[in-house]
C-alpha cells in the first residue's frame, strides 16, 4: 500500500542500487588489487608494481567513496521525500475526515499515526537504503570474486552465509516473543504509576500508599526480571558473529595451507579471500541489524494504511447545487441516524421546522442524541433515512464549505488555537474588521476580561487555550462563531463553564444579536432551554415532544421529569 | 482515571543493537549541570554489584586479550605458509602443516574463549544494569508517595512521567550497552596499539596517524549535521505541533470550513522539516563513507609500505595481512567511543533530572508520638487559619470556624473559585500557614496523616478508579472488607443494580480508560467506596453534569444516604443541598467572602444573595 509513494522516486532509487553495487564492488575489489602487490609486487620483489597498484588502490578507494556519498545522496532525498508524501497524504485525508469517522480512531493515536508512524517508516527506509541494498551486493559479488580466486573457498563462505543466518534467525525467534512481553509489561508498570499520579489525593485520602508501592514493586520486579531474560538471549547474538567470523577465517587459512602448498592458490589470493569473508559477514550482520527494526516499522505502516484506507464518507456531490445566500431555514424529516456500529440509532424519526428568528432548544440526558442532532445541521455525518434541508435544499447536495459558511456552530468541548485572540475570533471570519471582531466579544461577554489583559485582542493564547479559564475560553469561541455573522447559531451545551450572572447578560445578548438567525441551543440545564420559541425534548434518540416550556410541562412526561428531577436545584416551577 | 497524554513509552533497549554505533552523532546533546557530581551518584547505584562489576571487567579484559592476539598469530599462520610456499619453489621442504596446524588450534582455544567471557560479561552485565534501574525505579516510586500535594499540584503529568519513564529507559540502556562497550572499545584501541607496536613501529606509525585525521573530519561533519538536526527537530516540533493542534479541534476545523487552509499550512510545514530533514540525514550519512575512505587509506598504505618493507626483509608477509585486519578492527571502536562519550552525557543528563526529583523537598514527616482518636466525633474546628500557595497572594487570612458533629458545610462560588482549597487543607494534603484545624480537640497536625485521612471519606467529581475489578475498587476503602460488605455498600450507594447487569457482577474488570463505564455509575462507584469506608467525616464533590437524570436521582439518594449522621462538607451545586446547610461558605478568587446560613446571607444581600439572584433569574427569563 504505501509503496505506491515510493513510485515517483523510481529514478533516484535505481540511482541508489546503481551506486551501491558500483561501492560494494570496488571496496571488494581493494583486497583483490591486495592480493595482486602481494603475488606480482612482493613475491618477485618488483617495487614499482607496489607503487603502481597501490595507486590503482588510491583511484578505487576515492571511486568508492565517491558512490557511497552519492548513495547517501539519494537514499536521504528518497527515504525523506518518501516519508514527506505519506505524511502529506495522511494529514489530507484525516483533515478532511467527517467527525464520526474521525473518532473512530483517538486523537492521540491520529497524532501518534501522523508525527512517529510516518518518521519510524521514513527512517526505516533510509536504514534499508543505505545500509541493508549493499549487504546482498557485497555478499554475491565476494562469493563470486573469491570463487574466481578459488572454488573451495567459495564454498566456506557459502556454508558459513546460511549459518550465520540461521543463528541470528535462532536467537530472534526466541527473543522477539520475549520482546512482546516486556511491552506489555513495561506498558502495566506505566499504567501503575500513572494511576497513581492521577489518583494521587484518592489514594492519600484512603491512606493507601503503601498499598500501590506493593503493586508497582510487583510490576517492577515483573519488567526486570524480563528484562534481564531478554537481554540474556541477546548477549549470545554478539559473540556468536564474532564466534562464525573468526572460525571462518582459520577454516580458509588452513584449507588455504594445503592449496598454496598444492600450487592451485597464491597467498595473496588467501589474503584476499580472508578479507572477502570478514566484509561479507560484516555486511551480513548490518542486515540483521536492519532487519531487526522492521517488525516495528511494519506495525507503524500497518497502522498509516488503515488510516489511509478509510474513504471519507461525507462528499460534495459530483456537480453540488449551486446556492444563494443562506437565509436560515432548516427542516428535519424524519431523520434517522446510526452511528456505526452501534446497535440502536442515535436518532430516529425526528421531524421538526425551525426558521430565522427563532430559537428552538434541544434537551435530554446523556446519550439522548442531542450532541448528534446538532451535528447533522453543518453535515458532521451523514442521516440513514429522511433529510436535513436547509433553505429547502438538502444538506446533501450543498458545497460543504458553502453550507458550513452559513453555520455558526459553538461545540461542547471548547477548542482554541496558538496564537492570539484576534486570530482566534477571526478563525471565524478572517476578514473581520477589527469592529466585527470587538462587537462579536462583546456580546460574547468577552470584552470585558480581553480588555483587561495588557496586549487586548493581541493577547497570546497558548496551544489549547491552557493560559485562559474555561470560562473565558467558552466566550471566545462563541465570539468566534458570532463573527461569521451566521445564518444559523448551534450552541451545543456552551454555556456550562459559565457562572449564571454571565450566562444570564449573555443569553440575553445573544438574543438581540440573533433576532435574523435561526439559534439552536442544546442543554442539559432545564434554565437554559425554558425560554426558547421550540422545545425538542429527546429520549433515547427519540422525540418525546416539541412545544413551548408550558405546553411541554403538561403534555410532555420526559420533560416534566428532567424539569422536576432539577426542580430542587432551581425550582422552575 | 488519568485523561492525560501518555508518555512515549518504549522498551528499555527495544533493539539488540542498541542505539548502534552512529546514533547520536551529530545529535546536540543535552548537558547535565552538574555531570561529575551525577555520574558519581549514578555509580553509588551501582556501587551494590561492585563485586560482580568487578568479574565483569575481568571478563572484558580476557575477551577482549584474546580476540585482539588473534589477527598477529594468524599472520604468523600466513607467514609460516609463505615461507613453505617459497622454500617448495627452491626445491625445501614446503609448508610446515604441523605448526600451522598448531597455531590454528591455538587460535580456535582463544577464540571459543574470548567468545565465552564476551558472553559472561554481557551476562552479568544484564543483570547489573538491570537490578540497578529497578533499585532507582523503586527509589522515584518510593519518593513520590513522600511528596507533598504541591509537587504535583505544580507540575505537569507528562513531565513527571517523562523523568520515571524516559529518563530511566536511557539509564537503562545505557547501562546495558554502553558501559561494557565503553570497557571493551578502550580495552580494543590500547590492545591493537600494543599488538600493532610488537610488530612493526612503521606501520603502526601509518595506522595511527589515520586515528586524529578521522577524529577531525567526524567532528567536523557532526558539527556540521548538528546545524541541520536543529533545523530538523525545530521544524518536527512545529510541524507536531500543528498535527497535534488541527486533531484535537478538528470538529471547528471541519465547522469553520478551515480544512484546505490546515492543510496547506501542513504541506508548508511539511516541506521545511524535508528541507532540513534530507541535508541532516545525508550529511549523518556520508559520515560512514568518509571514515570508510580514511580506513581505507590506511589501508593502501599499509599494503604499499608493509610491500616494501617486505621485500626489504624487515617484516614478513603475516605481518603485512595482521596489519591490514588491525587498521580494519581499529576504527569501529573508536566510532563507538566518540558516540559513547555523546551518550554518557545524555544519560547523566537523564540521572540528573531524575536525582533531582529524588532531591524534592518532602512532607514534613509526622508526629514523633501521634496522637490516637479511638471514636471519632466529627467535631472539626478551623482556628484563626492563614493559608496561600503563594506568599505573594494570600487566600486566606483568619478564618474561624466550628463544625459540630454531624453537621453540613456548603461551599459555593463559581468554578475555579478554590472551592478545593479547604478540602486540601482538611486532609492535610496541605499545612496551613498560620492557626490550626483540629478534629475532636487535636490539631490535625498532631495525628499521623494515614490516621488522619481515614477519618475522611472523599467522593470527587472526577471519579478516579484504577485498573482492577469493580469489587476491588468498591473494597479500595478497607482492605479487609467481606464480600458481603462490598454489596451492601453497592446497594447503600445504590450500585448494586447498574453492577449485576454488568456481564462479571462485582468481578467484572475495569477497562484502562474506564470507557465500560458512564460518568454516572464511576460516580455510584465512589459512592459505594467511600459507604465502605466509614469514615466520620465526609467531603463531597457534587456532579455538575454530564449525569443523564436517571443516574443523577440514584446519586442524589446516595450521597443523602451517606450523609446521614455525619459531619459533611459538599462542595455544592445544588440549591436544595445548599438551604439544607448548617454553613455555607461563599468563595470567590479563592478566599472565604461569606459564612453563615442561607437565610443569613440572603438576608446580608452580600455576594451570595446575588448569585442566587442571577440564579433565579435565569430560571425566571
Amino acid at each position: 500500500m504505501l509503496v505506491r509513494f515510493l513510485r515517483p522516486f523510481r529514478a533516484p532509487v535505481a540511482s541508489v542500487l546503481a551506486l551501491a553495487l558500483a561501492q560494494s564492488l570496488a571496496n571488494l575489489y581493494l583486497p583483490r588489487l591486495m592480493a595482486d602487490i602481494v603475488d606480482h609486487g612482493i613475491v618477485v620483489g618488483d617495487t614499482r608494481r607496489i607503487f603502481e597498484i597501490g595507486g590503482l588502490m588510491l583511484v578505487v578507494a576515492v571511486i568508492g567513496t565517491a558512490c557511497a556519498v552519492g548513495a547517501s545522496y539519494f537514499s536521504s532525498r528518497v527515504a525523506v521525500g518518501f516519508g514527506r508524501a505519506v505524511r502529506d497524504a495522511l494529514f489530507a485525508r484525516v483533515a478532511r475526515f467527517p467527525v464520526h469517522q474521525f473518532d473512530r480512531f483517538s486523537t492521540a493515536s491520529l497524532i501518534t499515526r501522523t508525527t512517529n508512524d510516518t518518521t519510524q517508516v521514513q527512517q526505516v527506509l533510509l536504514m534499508l537504503l543505505s545500509m541493508a541494498v549493499t549487504a546482498p551486493m557485497m555478499a554475491i559479488g565476494g562469493v563470486v570474486l573469491s570463487y574466481s580466486q578459488d572454488a573451495g573457498l567459495a564454498r566456506v563462505l557459502l556454508t558459513v552465509i546460511p549459518v550465520l543466518g540461521l543463528v541470528f534467525l535462532a536467537i530472534m525467534w526466541a527473543a522477539v516473543p520475549l520482546f512482546q512481553q516486556m511491552q506489555a509489561k513495561i506498558d502495566r508498570l506505566n499504567l501503575v504509576l500513572d494511576e497513581g499520579l492521577s489518583g494521587v489525593r484518592v489514594i492519600r485520602a484512603f491512606d493507601r500508599s503503601a498499598h500501590e508501592s506493593r503493586r508497582f514493586a510487583a510490576a517492577n520486579e515483573d519488567v526486570t526480571a524480563t528484562a534481564i531474560r531478554v537481554n540474556r538471549l541477546v548477549a549470545l547474538l554478539m559473540p556468536a558473529m564474532f564466534l562464525t567470523m573468526n572460525l571462518t577465517s582459520l577454516t580458509i587459512l588452513w584449507l588455504g595451507a594445503s592449496r598454496i602448498d598444492g600450487g592451485t592458490m597464491q597467498v595473496g589470493a588467501m589474503m584476499a579471500s580472508l578479507q572477502y569473508a570478514i566484509q561479507i559477514l560484516f555486511a551480513v550482520f548490518m542486515v540483521t541489524a536492519v532487519f531487526v527494526t522492521l517488525p516495528r516499522a511494519a506495525a507503524s505502516a500497518a497502522r498509516i494504511t488503515e488510516v489511509l484506507l478509510v474513504e471519507p464518507e461525507v462528499t460534495d456531490q459530483a456537480v453540488p447545487r449551486e446556492t444563494a445566500a443562506m437565509t436560515g431555514l432548516v427542516e428535519f424529516q424524519d431523520v434517522t441516524f446510526q452511528y456505526p456500529g452501534a446497535e440502536e440509532p442515535a436518532l430516529s424519526g425526528v421531524s421538526f421546522t425551525a426558521r430565522p428568528g427563532e430559537v428552538t432548544a434541544v434537551i435530554g440526558g446523556t446519550g439522548a442524541g442531542k450532541s448528534t442532532l446538532a451535528g447533522l445541521i453543518p453535515r458532521f455525518y451523514d442521516v440513514h433515512h429522511g433529510r436535513v434541508l436547509v433553505d429547502g435544499v438538502d444538506v446533501r447536495e450543498w458545497r460543504q464549505d458553502a453550507l458550513r459558511a452559513g453555520i455558526g456552530y459553538v461545540p461542547q468541548k471548547t477548542v482554541l488555537f496558538s496564537g492570539t485572540i484576534a486570530t482566534n475570533i477571526r478563525f471565524g471570519h478572517e476578514a473581520a474588521s477589527d469592529d466585527e471582531m470587538r462587537r462579536a466579544a462583546a456580546v460574547a461577554q468577552a470584552a470585558e476580561f480581553i480588555d483587561a489583559m495588557p496586549e487586548g485582542y493581541d493577547a497570546p493564547v497558548s496551544q489549547g487555550g491552557t493560559n485562559l479559564s474555561g470560562g473565558q475560553k467558552q466566550r471566545l469561541a462563541i465570539a468566534r462563531a458570532l463573527v461569521r455573522g451566521a445564518a444559523i447559531y448551534v450552541f451545543d451545551d456552551s454555556f456550562s463553564a459559565l457562572d449564571f450572572a454571565t450566562d444570564a447578560r449573555l443569553r440575553a445578548a445573544l438574543r438581540a444579536e440573533t433576532t435574523a438567525a435561526t439559534v439552536f441551543v442544546v442543554s442539559q440545564r432545564i434554565g437554559t432551554v425554558m425560554g426558547a420559541d421550540r422545545i425538542i425534548v429527546l429520549d433515547d434518540g427519540r422525540v418525546a415532544g416539541i412545544g413551548r416550556h408550558a405546553e411541554l410541562m403538561r403534555s410532555c412526561e420526559v420533560y416534566r421529569e428532567i424539569a422536576e428531577s432539577q426542580a430542587s436545584r432551581e425550582e422552575v416551577a | 482515571m488519568s485523561a492525560a497524554a501518555a508518555p512515549p513509552r518504549q522498551a528499555p533497549s527495544a533493539s539488540p543493537f542498541g542505539r548502534g554505533p552512529m546514533a547520536g552523532l551529530g545529535v546536540p546533546a543535552q548537558k547535565a549541570r552538574n555531570f561529575k557530581g551525577s555520574l558519581r551518584r549514578l555509580a553509588g547505584y551501582l556501587a551494590p554489584h561492585r563485586a560482580t562489576l568487578l568479574v565483569v571487567v575481568a571478563a572484558g579484559v580476557i575477551s577482549t586479550l584474546f580476540s585482539v592476539i588473534g589477527p598477529k598469530l594468524m599472520g604468523g599462520v600466513t607467514t609460516t605458509i609463505f615461507e613453505g610456499y617459497l622454500s617448495r619453489r627452491l626445491g625445501g621442504a614446503g609448508i610446515n602443516f604441523a605448526a600451522v596446524s598448531r597455531t590454528l588450534l591455538t587460535l580456535l582455544v582463544l577464540f571459543v574463549v574470548s567468545a565465552l567471557f564476551q558472553y559472561v560479561q554481557q551476562y552479568l552485565m544484564s543483570g547489573v544494569a538491570q537490578r540497578t534501574v529497578y533499585a532507582l525505579r523503586q527509589a522515584v516510586e518510593a519518593k513520590f508517595s513522600r511528596l507533598p500535594l504541591r509537587y504535583f499540584d505544580s507540575k505537569t503529568h507528562g513531565e513527571i512521567l517523562s523523568r520515571a519513564v524516559n529518563d530511566l529507559d536511557n539509564i537503562s540502556s545505557t547501562l546495558q550497552q554502553n558501559l561494557t562497550q565503553l570497557l571493551t572499545s578502550v580495552l580494543t584501541v590500547v590492545g591493537i596499539i600494543v599488538m600493532m607496536l610488537t610488530i612493526s613501529w612503521i606501520l603502526t606509525v601509518v595506522v595511527v596517524l589515520t586515528l586524529p585525521l578521522s577524529v577531525m573530519v567526524v567532528s567536523r561533519i557532526a558539527k556540521r549535521s548538528q546545524g541541520y538536526f536543529v533545523r530538523q527537530q525545530q521544524a518536527l516540533g512545529e510541524l507536531n505541533g500543528h498535527v497535534a493542534e488541527m486533531y484535537a479541534g478538528h470538529a471547528i476545523v471541519t465547522a469553520f470550513g478551515h480544512e484546505a487552509r490546515a492543510i496547506s499550512r501542513f504541506g508548508t510545514l511539511n516541506h521545511t522539516y524535508y528541507d532540513g530533514a534530507w541535508r541532516a540525514q545525508f550529511v549523518t550519512g556520508i559520515m560512514f563513507p568518509v571514515m570508510m575512505f580514511i580506513g581505507n587509506l590506511g589501508y593502501v598504505a599499509v599494503a604499499v609500505i608493509g610491500g616494501l618493507l617486505v621485500t626489504r626483509r624487515a617484516i614478513a608477509i603475516g605481518d603485512v595481512q595482521a596489519f591490514i585486519q588491525y587498521s580494519r578492527q581499529f576504527s569501529m571502536p573508536i566510532s563507538q567511543l566518540s558516540s559513547i562519550a555523546n551518550t554518557i552525557q545524555l544519560t547523566v543528563a537523564s540521572a540528573e533530572r531524575v536525582f533531582e526529583l529524588l532531591d524534592e523537598a518532602e512532607e514534613p514527616a509526622d508526629a514523633p508520638d501521634p496522637a490516637t482518636l479511638a471514636a471519632p466525633r466529627g467535631d472539626v474546628r478551623f482556628e484563626h487559619v492563614a493559608f496561600s500557595y503563594r506568599p505573594e497572594t494570600p487566600l486566606i487570612d483568619d478564618m474561624t470556624l466550628a463544625v459540630e458533629p454531624g453537621q453540613m458545610v456548603a461551599i459555593v462560588g463559581p468554578t475555579g473559585a478554590g472551592k478545593t482549597t479547604l478540602v486540601n487543607l482538611l486532609m492535610r494534603f496541605y499545612d496551613v500557614n498560620a492557626g490550626a484545624i483540629r478534629v475532636d480537640g487535636v490539631d490535625i497536625r498532631d495525628l499521623g496523616r494515614g490516621p488522619l485521612r481515614r477519618l475522611f471519606g472523599m467522593v470527587l467529581q472526577d471519579a478516579w478508579l484504577f485498573s482492577g475489578t469493580i469489587r476491588d475498587n468498591i473494597a479500595y476503602g478497607r482492605e479487609d472488607a467481606t464480600d458481603e460488605a462490598v454489596v451492601q455498600a453497592a446497594k447503600a450507594a445504590q450500585a448494586d443494580h447498574f453492577i449485576r447487569t454488568l456481564p462479571e457482577n462485582y468481578q467484572t474488570l475495569i477497562n484502562e480508560e474506564a470507557t465500560n463505564l458512564s460518568q454516572g455509575q464511576k460516580q455510584l462507584l465512589t459512592i459505594a467506596r467511600a459507604v465502605l469506608a466509614d469514615p466520620a467525616i465526609l467531603i463531597l464533590d457534587e456532579a455538575t453534569s454530564s449525569v443523564d437524570t436517571r443516574t443523577e436521582v440514584l446519586i442524589q439518594d446516595a450521597m443523602a444516604h451517606l450523609m446521614r449522621g455525619r459531619t459533611t462538607f459538599v462542595i455544592a451545586h445544588r440549591l436544595s443541598t445548599i438551604r439544607q446547610a448548617d454553613v455555607i461558605l461563599m468563595m470567590e478568587d479563592g478566599r472565604i467572602v461569606e459564612k453563615g446560613t442561607h437565610d443569613a446571607l440572603v438576608a446580608a444581600g452580600g455576594r451570595y444573595a446575588a448569585l442566587y439572584q442571577s440564579q433565579f433569574a435565569g430560571v425566571a427569563s
